[in-house]
């Protein structure tokens, strides 16, 4: 059984379906992409994995065991961790303490929370700001805090949702690499992103949707050469991004 | 039988009187995303007004309709545009400012109804105050049935004025999508205002029509937000053909709760529907109609 | 604490019980930002388990502290289980619902609650001291129990669901259980209030422990008046909006009415009686100035507070 299976899930919002039929596997290890125009039903997916909202149809397995009707903390507690598209740092605690409380989900006790926390901190390149406010940070920053919060709960799959979004190349750069130390550090990741020079070049595997359906799977060469890829991006300049 | 059909005559009657309290709340609700708890005291503002001419000018509370309407109109913008706009820019912990800031509101208004005119009751007796018609045996009170059906009459010209006039499209524009009205040029602030003023003026209206019948003291405002805020979420918040339903509904629950089971139950009536509504059909009637 | 006068011993004792019932409040509306309207829903829980051990039960009431405790507890299951399930606004207006149906109920229920006539019970203790003392232990337990619960796991639970129930659930934590944990705490200190209440006061009727003004709105006010989400706000603003309430209610402390008939003026007699039925009307206007101008509170906006404090020093000066 593969490490995380999505076996045609289903999402209708009304009389909309908005995920249709989309299956998929990810293997452990794995930098797995998720690409697809804006409103193809990316995020909703990683909702739906995430237990933010229920099913339609279909079925959600992780290391073997069924998650999709599992409450969101229960399935962080599983190992899936997440970031969100727009960033949701806890805006009057500091830094630190955005990643204690996060800690906590293994930590027994505060002193073993708070070491965890300064270590991910570290790993995260979050040192200078590491009790300042939360929302004192630059964007750049909150992305960072972010992912640092997911990692405090030593999940064994991450989803990232377009982490790379806004930021200047340089910080492109170094998100880029942060993402390539948590894939190396043996956390399997499934990517949400905009931005082909990213995704294309870090993913191992990608699904490309369009309008909540599976419109390609595989190598990032087999997806950039897909036609009916090709077709979704019409307008969206690849050369433009690198 | 006669007991039953009678109790469905005034609930229904009441009804459209409540559908106008809850109109005005909804409206409110539904373009500023505000929770107004002063609004029945804003009624008995506009109550007290129709007393008050009524008792030293002898004019009749419909006659005072087209004065409570424009000054409560005026009290309710001067609110909107002193106390509640300026909220939106002080950052607070407390997430339910604004609330909190009605429920103010409401207390600063009470009190000063009862500084003025102390807690005694009184009363607005007119001719037709206790007059009522007679169809087979069930009485149809005078004041009610002119009361619902100026109430009607407003209902259909709020309902025009949203729909046909240029304003009432800025309103729902705001209702909308607050955000995407501004960029399109609508001034938010401004729409705001003048909404909280038709809210008030609605009240009022229904304050000046609901006096001939009710005592009034100074804290009859409370009751009646409450009841306010059970048809709104009856309804679906925002939703204005929804209060007319909730309104209805509250009044026939009232109606046959205080005949069957008495007097004492009639706040109680609406704080039970009120929890119920949230526990199971959330989005009130309006989630009914759109599945 | 050597504070003889039976007066003033009065006072600290309103004032230490409304240091615990803000202490409460905070914990889940300042906290945890669940904001609670229906504090007298706890109170007067608590208040009413202590009464009808002793009348009816002939048991005294002072085991109403733990026993109120207790049901008080209890009662923040349903009460939670209801309102949880709503975000935001909608879960503080609930709790109204919910404080008013009790209030309601007790008014109604006669058998049980004697209705509207209320609860006599005998007092333990004839002098005020033995209360001040229990006050001022309640009062020491709930700063502690606050102080307590926020250094560790929970108070980071609880505020990381106040700032982001979302980003909360998706770290793992079971929102509506902490959110449950905070409003049982809540309740607890709410409730032994209550109960403390009834071993002092010997009377309780359903207008007086689930007033919706007196209990629940003055707890939202000693929470926004000394500072949401602060450990020692609670305790300053329970000094000041008892300071307030009595200044209010005594006619400036007994000054108004000494200053009338030092002077023989007739109307300090209405004005008096006017002063001394204004408290809520400034509790009224005190909501709307905090709001706007101090709406973290005193200990909150301590920054603000000091500026103008200097700026009317230099003025003086």
């Amino acid at each position: 059984m593969a490490f995380f299976e999505a076996k045609g899930i289903v999402k209708f919002f009304g009389g909309l379906a908005a995920v249709n039929s989309v299956s998929f596997s990810v293997e452990e290890g794995q930098i797995y992409g998720l690409i697809g125009p804006n409103g193809s039903g990316k995020t909703t997916i990683f909702n739906l994995i995430n237990g933010f909202f229920p099913l339609s149809h279909g079925e959600i397995f992780f290391r073997g065991k069924k998650i999709s009707g599992l409450k969101t903390h229960q399935i962080c507690r599983l190992g899936i961790g997440r970031t969100f598209q727009v960033v949701k740092p806890l805006k009057r605690m500091t830094v630190v303490d955005n990643v204690i409380a996060s800690a906590f989900l293994h930590a027994g006790s505060k002193n073993e929370a708070r070491a965890l926390a300064e270590e991910i901190i570290e790993f995260c390149g979050l040192v200078p700001y590491k009790d300042k406010p939360a929302r004192s940070l630059p964007i750049a920053s909150r992305k960072r805090m972010e992912i640092a919060r997911a990692l405090a709960t030593k999940p064994k799959l991450l989803l990232l949702d377009e982490t790379a979004a806004g930021l200047n190349p340089s910080e492109l750069e170094e998100a880029i690499s942060l993402i390539k130390k948590m894939s190396e550090s043996g956390i399997t990741l499934i990517i949400v992103e905009h931005i082909m020079k990213v995704i294309m070049t870090i993913s191992h595997r990608i699904l490309a949707i369009n309008h909540g359906v599976v419109i390609a799977e595989g190598t990032p060469e087999e997806v950039a050469a897909n036609h009916q890829v090709i077709t979704a991006y019409l307008g969206e300049d690849y050369s433009a991004q690198s | 039988m006669e007991v039953f059909l009678q109790t469905l005559v005034s609930g229904i009657l009441k009804g459209g009187l409540y559908a106008l309290i809850g109109t005005g709340m909804t409206l409110i609700m539904g373009v500023m995303g505000i929770i107004n708890l002063a609004h029945g005291q804003m009624m008995m503002v506009a109550m007290y007004l129709t007393y008050v001419f009524f008792h030293y000018m002898g004019l009749d509370p419909y006659v005072t309709l087209l004065i409570s309407m424009p000054s409560l109109f005026l009290l309710g913008v001067l609110i909107q545009h002193f106390l509640l706009n300026p909220l939106m820019k002080v950052d607070s912990i407390l997430p339910e400012n604004q609330v909190l800031m009605t429920v103010g509101i409401g207390m600063v208004l009470t009190e000063v109804a009862r500084f003025i005119f102390t807690s005694n009751y009184v009363s607005v007796p007119t001719s037709y105050s206790t007059a009522a018609w007679f169809v087979g045996g069930i009485s149809f009170s005078v004041a009610l049935c002119i009361a619902f059906v100026l109430a009607c009459l407003l209902t259909v010209m709020l309902f025009w004025f949203l729909i046909k006039t240029d304003l009432g499209r800025c309103i729902r524009a705001v209702a909308m999508d607050g955000e995407a009205a501004e960029l399109m040029g609508i001034n938010s602030e401004r729409i705001k205002v003048i909404t909280m003023g038709i809210g008030a003026a609605l009240v009022a209206a229904a304050g000046s029509l609901l006096v001939p019948i009710y005592y009034l003291f100074p804290d009859i405002g409370g009751p009646f937000t409450r009841k306010a805020f059970v048809i709104t979420i009856l309804g679906g918040m925002g939703s204005t053909v929804g209060a007319i339903f909730g309104g209805l509904t509250l009044g026939l629950a009232e109606a046959l709760g205080t005949t069957y089971m008495g007097m004492q139950f009639e706040d109680m009536i609406g704080l039970i529907i009120f929890l119920l509504v949230l526990l199971f059909l959330p989005g009130g009637f309006k989630k009914l109609t759109k599945v | 604490m050597i504070v003889r006068d039976q007066y003033f011993l009065h006072i600290m004792i309103l004032i230490l019980m409304w240091v615990a019932i803000g202490s409460g409040w905070n914990l889940i509306s300042g906290y945890t930002g669940q904001v609670l309207f229906g504090a007298a829903a706890f109170f007067g829980v608590g208040a009413y388990t202590a009464a009808l051990l002793m009348h009816k039960l002939e048991i005294s009431a002072w085991w109403g502290l733990p026993l109120g405790a207790l049901v008080s507890v209890a009662l923040a299951f349903p009460f939670g289980w209801i309102c949880f399930r709503l975000r935001g606004p909608y879960f503080a207006l609930a709790t109204l619902a919910l404080n008013e149906i009790l209030r309601h109920i007790a008014t109604i229920w006669e058998s049980l609650t004697e209705g509207m006539m209320g609860i006599l019970i005998m007092q333990t203790f004839v002098a005020k001291e033995p209360y001040y003392y229990i006050a001022l232990a309640l009062a020491a337990l709930s700063v502690v129990i606050v102080s307590g619960v926020m250094e560790s796991r929970l108070g980071y639970y609880f505020v990381s669901i106040r700032e982001d129930q979302d980003a909360a659930e998706s770290m793992g934590i079971n929102t509506t259980f902490y959110k449950m944990v905070s409003l049982c705490l809540a309740g607890l200190l709410i409730g032994l209030a209550g109960a403390l209440y009834t071993n002092y006061m010997g009377f309780i009727d359903p207008h007086v422990v689930f007033s919706l003004h007196n209990i629940s709105i003055m707890a939202i006010l000693v929470g926004i008046v000394g500072g949401v989400g602060t450990v020692y706000g609670p305790a300053v603003g329970a000094f000041i909006m008892v300071a307030i309430d009595e200044l209010f209610r005594s006619g400036g402390f007994g000054l108004l009415a000494a200053l009338g008939k030092s002077t023989g003026w007739q109307f300090m007699d209405s004005v008096t009686k006017y002063v001394s039925q204004a408290h809520t009307l400034v509790f009224g206007i005190l909501v709307i100035v905090v709001i706007l101008y101090l709406p973290n509170g005193v200990v909150g906006d301590w920054e603000v507070v000091k500026k103008r404090l200097l700026f009317w020093k230099r003025e003086a000066a």
